[in-house]
């Protein structure tokens, strides 16, 4: 396999319940990918589609050089003569079968006689650090368990790519945190190209390299996590963030945001263009402020919520954001829905980049 | 211990409305005659049955010869309906091909069907001038009619309708993806129905087997008229009660008593072991 080559090569194009999935994804080896994006976004179709559980309509999917489904060319390989392990939301760990045999399944239907398949098996349970569990069956595992045993029944194959389709998802809080730092254990020492399905950002931020955001069966963003958190180029990934998003039009200095409302940044841009900034760097004022009168207008408190230590305030008017201030000055302020403060925010907190060049909010 | 009369009175009036709102006296009385009714024919038989002579009658050389075929057909028309009737259940729960829910309703015929039409269908397929009974006496020399072998033909057809049914639902109610993971393993169709889909529908084989083997065993209608009723040959259970019935009555409630006790015994010993796990 030549090193500039990916591992894993694919168009995607798949009917799905609402809307047609779309998707291009390459994938080199070592490399571990997320598929984020909000539910019935068409994340579970492209994993299902990858793995050959569902047919490509249009596209291809190409593994390791080898096509895999090319509708064009009326090829389709099934998924047991594929390279491809899938480690499923709620395990599915087969209830009949203990935790060793589980796990020697696949080595078994990979040709190795039993007892080979045994002892790979029994070496997988050892690296998830669960030697002492071979004879449990699924239903004697705790969840954070069952998804390790499915984690090495996955990788027992030794699968070119590996799809894990929101592995963590049908955790309670304290397993996930244990389980996550297991998963990003396994996967960094996996030589082979791994996609990650999952609506959690935090998920995707601590195990994947790159990100790639789908909405409605498309790509939105994609890049590393240092690129999308700062510069995100949809509400849902803005949302995923915490920022305040806004799409204008820049004129060096300043992006015109709407009615009226220009706001000053740091960053020069010209043309189609988004302002991104922190809840935090909004401040708000009883009156309008003196000094700077640059980025400040008058808005309405919508909604209040608590946001870790602080209070979360969503603001409508000539700019709806997020601000995020202080017990007390929510207190002083007179913090409730319907009080109408000035918010304001620092130039130099604003983050200003092109719209263009790049997939856009769809 | 002293307590007030009244109240005890007011709590036990309490419980007894707390009880009555649980179970509701309209079904309570159905539910007690129906079970009085399934049982009242079984009080009769152990009533009635010379329990004095039973070890002589037991030991009656046409007794054990009867049930030892009774329980030799059943078992082996359990074992074809097994071998024809779980693919056949597959095939109606996940091939979707054209006239399915006429193939389905054309499975469960026999369970409508008198037995008796069923044997004279039977007749009329393999018997010796019968649609493919010439054939086979002509090509193979197989002769099923009045035969060993037409007994378990005939129990065959009686009893797969409730495996099919059994393993059926069963399949329908498996969930697939364990099918999927085991693809994604390197699991082909063959291997995936062997070692995944078929564990995972292991209850609802067994549940059905037994069904199919209780009502093999019962099997009157369809085995007198298809295979007849020669003594060590092909009369089962049911045909020498039958019989006995016209000559001596005693002789039939023995015979009656030794199909029930063998039939609820081994029922109730699979029911322990596998139908009604967890």
């Amino acid at each position: 396999m030549s090193a500039d080559r990916p591992l894993l090569d694919a168009h995607l194009v798949a009917d799905q319940h609402a809307f047609e999935l779309d998707v291009r994804l390459r994938i080199a080896a070592g490399e571990v990918v997320a598929l984020l994006g909000p539910n019935g976004a068409g994340k579970t179709t492209a994993l299902r589609v990858l793995a050959g559980l569902h047919p490509l309509t249009a596209g291809h999917v190409t593994v390791a050089g080898v096509d895999l489904d090319r509708p064009d060319r009326r090829l389709f390989v099934p998924p047991e003569r594929r390279r491809i392990g899938v480690v499923f939301q709620d395990h599915l760990l087969f209830p009949h079968l203990n935790a060793l045999d589980n796990v020697a399944f696949g080595p078994r239907r990979h040709g190795l006689d039993r007892r080979a398949a045994r002892a790979r098996a029994a070496d997988w349970l050892d690296r998830v650090g669960l030697d002492g569990y071979a004879r449990r069956r699924p239903r004697q595992l705790s969840g954070g368990q069952a998804q390790r045993v499915a984690l090495a029944r996955a990788l027992a194959v030794d699968p070119a790519l590996l799809l894990l389709d929101e592995p963590l998802a049908a955790l309670d809080a304290r397993t996930r945190l244990e389980t996550r730092t297991e998963l990003h254990r396994h996967l960094t020492a996996h030589r082979n190209a791994a996609l990650l399905v999952t609506h959690d950002p935090l998920d995707a931020l601590v195990l994947a390299d790159r990100l790639v955001i789908v909405e409605a069966g498309r790509v939105v963003q994609e890049g590393d996590a240092a690129t999308v958190t700062a510069r995100p180029r949809t509400d849902y990934v803005a949302h995923l963030v915490g920022l305040n998003l806004h799409r204008g039009r820049g004129e060096g200095h300043t992006v015109r945001v709407g009615a009226g409302l220009a706001l000053t940044t740091a960053d020069r841009v010209t043309g189609d263009a988004f302002v991104a900034f922190p809840p935090a760097a909004v401040a708000l004022h009883a009156g309008r402020p003196d000094g700077s009168p640059r980025n400040t207008w008058p808005a309405t408190v919508v909604g209040v919520q608590r946001h870790g230590d602080n209070l979360r305030i969503q603001l409508d008017g000539p700019l709806g954001v997020a601000a995020d201030v202080t017990p007390a000055a929510a207190a002083q302020l007179r913090l409730v829905p319907g009080q109408a403060v000035w918010a304001a925010v620092k130039a130099a907190e604003t983050r200003a980049y092109p719209a263009g060049g790049g997939p856009g909010p769809g | 211990m002293t307590v007030a009369p009244g109240t005890v009175r007011r709590s036990d009036a309490a419980r007894r409305r707390a009880a009555a709102g649980r179970l509701p006296l309209a079904l309570l009385v159905p539910a007690g005659l129906g079970l009085l009714f399934l049982v009242l024919p079984l009080v009769g038989l152990l009533a009635r049955a010379p329990w004095t002579t039973l070890p002589q009658r037991l030991t009656a050389p046409g007794v054990l010869t009867a049930l030892r075929l009774s329980v030799q057909t059943a078992t082996l028309a359990t074992l074809l309906c097994l071998l024809l009737g779980v693919p056949l259940a597959w095939l109606l729960a996940r091939v979707d091909f054209p006239g399915r829910r006429l193939v389905r309703a054309l499975v469960t015929v026999p369970l409508v069907l008198p037995p008796v039409v069923g044997g004279v269908a039977l007749l009329l397929v393999f018997g010796r001038r019968g649609l493919l009974g010439g054939w086979l006496d002509a090509t193979f020399g197989i002769t099923l009619p009045f035969s060993t072998t037409g007994v378990v033909v005939a129990e065959s057809f009686v009893a797969m309708p409730f495996l099919v049914i059994a393993v059926e639902g069963a399949l329908r109610g498996a969930d697939r993806r364990y099918e999927e993971a085991a693809a994604t393993l390197g699991a082909g169709r063959w291997t995936t129905f062997t070692h995944v889909t078929l564990p995972l529908v292991a209850p609802g084989v067994v549940a059905g087997a037994v069904l199919c083997w209780a009502r093999a065993l019962g099997e009157f209608g369809a085995t007198i008229t298809f295979a007849g009723n020669y003594p060590g040959r092909t009369q089962t259970m049911p045909l020498a009660v039958y019989l006995a019935l016209e000559t001596d009555l005693q002789a039939a409630v023995v015979l009656s008593l030794i199909l029930l006790t063998v039939s609820v015994g081994i029922l109730a010993a699979l029911r322990d072991r596998w139908v009604t796990g967890p």
